[in-house]
């Protein structure tokens, strides 16, 4: 029965929710379509709940604000779509470069260019992953239903304030306004991660960007007296600009290997029917959905069919999917974009069998008829 | 003798800035009008964007901020919002503030939030080697604009000041005690506040167009200023390649971030949180 | 046995085919405790233009949020009734506008015409409830969700004010299938 922790609510409105039960205190976006009601959300609920809400003048200006207010300890995000996206791309290098957590929401239309505002898309995948200039970490995560966009939400803050690295939700449109129920977990059942801080380290001792095991540093947000230096440039654990071939090294590998070391902790993917499945279907965002029904019709059928579900698009689940790299006779990728996933899924399964594309790019979803097709010209 | 010392980080000595560069000169004057307002250095965030004045920040033993060209001002709205307690200070350049940065640098004006602008105007890209910027004037000549600059130059003050700023000032790195006291007035101004310090670059400025040293530049700034109050009384004409130094806006009016707390205020009072 | 049942609404922007779509969603998922979604797909424009709201509702976890074979299709404009009417299932049905669409498309399916604009406009005096008066069509159709449920649904979702007005619309549309029946 309807309780007041369930309602109906679009992926958009989910994201808004999940970024307060992570603890949000700051949003700074720039209006665009199909994004605009995260923003709509938290421009009326965040003052309620003491953080700050800001529209910028544009989408760089937005990102470089929400970096300013997580270097003064708020968690800090913001929303966009593809032009707002490319436009952001410089300074989440510079979040990635110096680690600060931000959380960056792309609710994917069609593109290129202006493209296709309220229709839905994956186009931006490996944008998320290497939009930005230089090597850099990057984490990705793509939720396939209005529940797992809260939880999702709560989860890149997690992980952006765990591992001081930019997270970047990749919704689709089609994601970000269907409306369907959502019951809210129990406060406490939500967990929550804060960053470490290094509030007792005494000012001028603090080193900000000390090597440490786990490969991320603590952080001290500006005005508590740590008196610290952040830049853009290749700097050493003090901070500052350095030119030294070592320690620039160094510092380029610590930033990546951060991703290696954590991996497992931050890849997710939901395995649907793989155990004998013959046909490998791997899919993403609100393609998952009209994957999925295309095994359940399939298995109804009687074809061992099985999809891999990655919920972090990046790093990518190469691992997860190579282990079925030799049990599946094909692979099928659904993308509504031109293959961007595809090319993983082939080296993640070493080229092993052939990898099946199913793409759309008109602005359509991928009719999971489609896939079923595919799937029994295949058997 | 001022203690300069008590500011510096030391070890990030040198400075990059090339002899005769008047970058020095501001930076001086600006700690002093720190010092004389007595803020601790603990409360202070100096946010730069990219260029040679931007490097500033990283010499001066505050909470310094290295952004990206021309969004330290975007980085400092983010800081200003989550602490206002903290005095938040932009460094930054002509090209750095006016070209790469100039909507940012409007819309601040605009939304008058409490930051305050030291911008280094030296009419030239120094750091990448002198190339034309939004300042350089009619017909001078740059890296980039080898026949004569054919645009005309911005007045940033006046830009400023149309954009909305509750404070802008310009002053010259020649009349250092007019700077320190317009930089110390721009930091008590609640509102966004903007000096334009007019500083000389011998290397890349002063050398293409023939002005002279480092030495022979500020002289020109002295014999060319112009006080504003004497400036109301020129026309246009004898206005001409002047520099109009002094406050030239300083008014009230309603300040992002205050107007902020007070929505904050409202709801903490009402108990309320979701809805 | 499991089921999914798909619903359209069409139409033009302006006819709150969005909004019937959500209380149709949320009746089902809130107060019968199904599992719906409701999606649509719009331009860029705010009013006018070729509007479409859809609704899946079933028991169990909805993969394929738009829809596949429809069962049942609303559609208020003749453009909508001819762009859509291939997508009905052979045992789907086909509720149209009686005034608006003049030509009825032919097929397996059962097609009823209810005049649920002039219903709206004339026995309740607002053309704007058409979308409630509709759905009160819907509700004796589809028999997915219950009426108790769409009347509460309806009074969560319409503006303050203005409860009786749509619950009197939802009865108007209930009792002219009754009718036509």
């Amino acid at each position: 029965m309807a309780t007041s922790r369930t309602r109906i609510l679009s992926g958009n409105e989910a994201c808004a929710e999940g970024a307060l039960a992570a603890g949000v205190r700051f949003f700074g976006g720039y209006p665009i379509t199909p994004s605009s009601e995260i923003a709509e959300e938290l421009s009326r609920k965040l003052p309620r709940h003491g953080g700050i809400f800001i529209q910028m003048e544009d989408e760089i200006a937005s990102i470089g604000s929400v970096i300013g207010a997580s270097i003064a300890g708020s968690k800090a995000m913001t929303a966009t779509s593809g032009p707002g996206f490319s436009l952001m791309q410089e300074n989440i290098g510079y979040a990635c470069m110096a680690e600060i957590p931000c959380v960056i929401v792309n609710v994917m239309r069609g593109g290129p260019s202006t493209g296709l505002p309220t229709m839905p898309s994956q186009g931006d995948v490996m944008q998320a992953r290497w939009g930005t200039h230089g090597d850099h970490p990057i984490i990705a995560l793509a939720p396939f239903s209005v529940r797992e966009t809260f939880d999702l939400t709560i989860r890149a803050f997690n992980l952006t304030e765990a591992f001081r690295i930019p997270v970047v939700l990749l919704l689709d449109e089609i994601i970000g306004h269907v409306n369907e129920k959502l019951t809210f977990p129990d406060p406490e059942e939500i967990r929550v991660v804060e960053r470490k801080s290094g509030r007792k380290i005494n000012g001028q001792d603090y080193l900000p960007y000390r090597v440490t095991e786990s490969g991320v540093p603590p952080m001290v947000s500006f005005g508590e007296g740590a008196r610290y230096h952040i830049t853009g440039l290749a700097h050493d654990e003090t901070g500052f600009p350095t030119n030294d071939p070592e320690k620039i090294d160094q510092l380029l590998r610590r930033l990546n290997s951060k991703l290696d070391a954590h991996r497992d902790e931050i890849v997710e993917v939901e395995y649907s029917n793989m155990d004998d499945a013959e046909i490998g279907l791997v899919a993403y965002g609100s393609t998952a959905r009209s994957a999925r029904y295309a095994v359940r019709s399939a298995r109804e059928k009687g074809i061992a069919a099985g999809l891999i579900r990655p919920r972090t698009l990046w790093p990518f689940a190469d691992r997860e999917i190579g282990a079925y790299a030799d049990q599946v006779k094909a692979w099928i990728v659904p993308e509504m974009n031109l293959g961007q996933i595809a090319t993983q899924v082939e080296c993640a399964s070493r080229f092993s069998r052939p990898v099946h594309r199913i793409n759309r790019v008109d602005g359509n979803p991928i009719n999971p008829v489609d896939i079923l097709k595919k799937i029994e010209d295949l058997v | 003798m001022f203690d300069y010392e008590q500011y510096l980080r030391k070890s990030k000595m040198p400075l990059i800035w090339c002899a005769g560069c008047g970058d020095g000169i501001v930076m001086k004057a600006m700690l002093r009008a720190i010092h004389k307002l007595q803020i601790a250095k603990d409360d202070i965030c100096m946010v730069s964007g990219i260029g040679c004045s931007s490097r500033l920040p990283g010499y001066l033993d505050f909470n310094t901020l290295h952004t990206t060209h021309g969004r330290a001002i975007t980085f400092a709205t983010g800081i200003k919002m989550v602490k206002p307690e903290l005095h938040v200070i932009v460094i930054t350049g002509d090209g750095d503030a006016t070209a790469i940065g100039g909507n940012h640098f409007i819309h601040a004006a605009r939304r008058n939030i409490d930051l305050t602008v030291i911008l280094f105007n030296n009419h030239i890209y120094g750091m990448t080697g002198g190339q034309v910027s939004p300042t350089t004037p009619f017909t001078k000549h740059a890296s980039t604009a080898p026949y004569g600059n054919i645009e005309n130059p911005f007045d940033i003050s006046g830009l400023a000041a149309a954009a909305g700023a509750s404070f802008v000032a310009r002053a010259t790195a020649y009349n250092a005690i007019q700077l320190e006291k317009l930089i110390q007035k721009a930091i008590e101004k609640k509102g966004f506040s903007v000096v334009e310090a007019m500083t000389p670059c011998p290397t890349t400025y002063g050398r293409r167009n023939r002005e002279g040293t480092g030495v022979d530049m500020l002289l020109y700034q002295k014999d060319n200023s112009v006080p504003v109050a004497k400036a109301n009384k020129m026309d246009a004409e004898e206005l001409q390649g002047k520099i109009v130094t002094g406050v030239l806006v300083d008014r009230e009016k309603a300040e992002c971030r205050q107007e902020y707390q007070n929505l904050l205020d409202h709801f903490s009072k009402e108990g309320e949180v979701d809805s | 046995m499991s089921f999914r049942y798909e619903i359209r609404l069409s139409g033009e922007g302006g006819q709150g085919l969005v909004l019937a779509g959500k209380i149709l969603a949320e009746a089902a998922a809130i107060y019968d405790d199904l599992n719906a979604t409701q999606s649509q797909s719009y331009g860029p424009e705010a009013r006018g233009g070729a509007s479409r709201s859809e609704v899946i509702i079933s028991d169990e976890d909805i993969d394929y949020p738009k829809a596949v074979d429809i069962d049942l299709l609303l559609a208020l404009t003749q453009e909508s009734v001819d762009k859509y009417y291939q997508d009905v299932k052979e045992d789907g049905v086909i509720v149209v506008d009686e005034d608006n669409i003049k030509q009825l498309p032919t097929g397996p399916f059962k097609v009823h015409k209810v005049p649920v604009i002039r219903l709206a406009r004339e026995n309740l005096g607002r053309a704007l409830v058409a979308n409630i008066v509709a759905l009160g069509v819907i509700a004796r159709i589809s028999k997915v969700v219950s009426e108790d449920a769409l009347k509460k649904a309806i009074e969560a979702r319409v503006p303050k004010g203005t409860e009786e007005l749509n619950l009197k619309a939802f009865e108007t549309g209930m009792k002219a299938y009754s009718e036509i029946e």
